[in-house]
């Protein structure tokens, strides 16, 4: 009688945990890759940021990226230097993120390795500004490993950033793109 | 007994279906935020103050050649065009190692000295996840005098052109618009003018950034000395440096010739008060000698 007990409630368990990791996969990565590219024809402006952090909810699309914006590294250090505290003031404003979903989610099989058209929407955060943002990317699955990889544009002016160059040396349309493998 | 075991049923069951509640609200958008712990950077806008170095390094991979020049004094009036006519030239290259280890070599006219020194960061200041007061660096350097020897009494040794010096740079940015930097430094003479003189020499430099500008700022530096040679003075200079797009370029006065440590700090001959002051600017030209890892193998970026 005991052990049957014992029996049920472990089959419980087990049946409990399975669901929930069934319904709740939650992808997750620290180490993606955003970029962007302000270049102008007179110089080039294009820095990398290689501790991306980001998650997304496979059954809903929920989707979170996160970066700070000192991690963003420049081939100029006095270019970097500029950017973190005359046009990001990234003292104050330490961090960029967005927060959306992944829209047409279900459209993706995780199980089958594909590459699979994604669409996502959500709010950017930047420079203390939120706006609404749009973009479109692949996830591309490979041995249950997913990763995404997408790129949108946004106008400085949308974000507050402002700075004597912006239009000159500096594009008022930055490039954006995002690359992450997730586990 | 079979009480308790439906007891027991129950527990389980709702520690079971514990995770599957907190799991089913899931949601990535109300996670709590780690504390972001920020690294202060640029409290000062180049490798040097005026003179003497400040807490900023190059960056990793950069080498940045230097031009320290400094015109006569005002004071010789309109004869040399108020010290236009006169210079004093340091030509040096920086390199960083690493984005905290720097070193350097330089060329003086001031008694044709060749100097090497090296600066090693040895604490950041922190703020927002862990707090760190304070920034610290140490910087040494060796100066050799390659100025012929004048005949003297005795028959000098090689060794007798070189000194060394240690300081030890303490810094604190307080927001965006004010720095401020302790040097104290220690400085020893392999031989110095008078036997009755002591061969090492202590002093303490204080040095300022004041934000006037995005691209302006006024810099200041005052090395006071604790033991002194006789007949000179302590060195002081203001300027300004101003952030043009790809490099800060220094302007400033000063009562100080040479632009090496030893130089500066202990053998700075004008008096302010005397109008034997000297107008000067620091040009710098970085080149990237070994691009950051995110950028190597990447020509699309």
């Amino acid at each position: 009688m005991k052990t049957s007990i014992t029996k049920i409630s472990l089959l419980v368990v087990i049946l409990f945990s399975a669901l929930t990791s069934e319904a709740q996969k939650v992808y997750a990565t620290k180490t993606g890759q955003t970029a962007f590219n302000a270049s102008s024809p007179i110089e080039k402006i294009a820095a990398v940021n290689n501790q991306t952090d980001s998650k997304f909810v496979a059954d809903n699309g929920q989707v979170v990226f996160a970066v700070l914006i000192k991690g963003f590294k420049f081939e100029n250090q006095l270019m970097e230097d500029h950017f973190n505290e005359n046009y990001m003031e990234s003292t104050k404003l330490p961090k960029a993120d967005f927060k959306g979903y992944i829209t047409n989610i279900k459209e993706v099989n995780f199980a089958k390795d594909g590459s699979y058209p994604v669409k996502l929407d959500g709010n950017l955060t930047l420079h203390g500004v939120t706006n609404k943002v749009s973009a479109a990317g692949t996830m591309k699955v490979a041995g249950g490993v997913p990763e995404m990889e997408g790129s949108f544009k946004i106008k400085l002016k949308d974000y507050n950033v402002t700075g004597l160059y912006i239009g000159e040396k500096i594009a008022p349309e930055v490039a954006i793109t995002v690359k992450c493998k997730y586990q | 007994m079979r009480s308790l075991n439906k007891q027991k049923i129950m527990v389980m069951l709702a520690i079971a279906a514990l995770p599957f509640s907190s799991f089913a609200q899931i949601d990535l958008f109300a996670e709590k935020e780690e504390p972001i712990t920020d690294i202060v950077t640029a409290t000062f806008k180049t490798t040097r103050v005026v003179n003497g170095h400040s807490i900023e390094n190059v960056g990793a991979g950069i080498l940045d050649f230097r031009i320290l020049h400094r015109f006569g004094q005002f004071s010789d009036g309109a004869y040399n065009l108020f010290g236009l006519d006169q210079a004093s030239i340091r030509l040096g290259l920086d390199y960083g190692i690493t984005k905290n280890w720097m070193v350097g070599i330089g060329r003086s006219t001031f008694e044709k000295q060749y100097d090497a020194f090296t600066k090693l960061r040895l604490l950041s200041q922190t703020t927002g996840g862990r707090n760190f007061p304070i920034s610290v660096s140490y910087a040494g350097t060796m100066i050799y005098k390659s100025v012929k020897n004048t005949n003297t009494a005795y028959v000098p040794y090689e060794s007798d052109r070189l000194s060394f010096g240690h300081q030890l740079i303490i810094a604190r940015k307080f927001g965006d618009y004010f720095s401020l930097q302790l040097t104290p430094t220690y400085f020893h003479y392999n031989v110095v003018p008078t036997k009755d003189l002591p061969n090492d020499f202590k002093s303490l430099g204080i040095a300022s950034r004041i934000r006037l500008s995005k691209r302006l700022n006024l810099t200041g530096e005052y090395y006071y000395r604790f033991d002194k040679i006789p007949g000179y003075q302590n060195s002081l200079s203001v300027g300004f440096d101003i952030e043009t797009g790809g490099h800060v370029f220094q302007l400033h006065m000063t009562n100080s010739t040479g632009m090496t440590e030893r130089t500066f700090i202990n053998e700075t001959t004008g008096e302010w008060g005397k109008g034997n002051i000297r107008f000067g600017f620091n040009v710098s030209r970085v080149f990237t000698v070994r691009k950051p890892k995110e950028f190597r193998n990447k020509a699309a970026l």
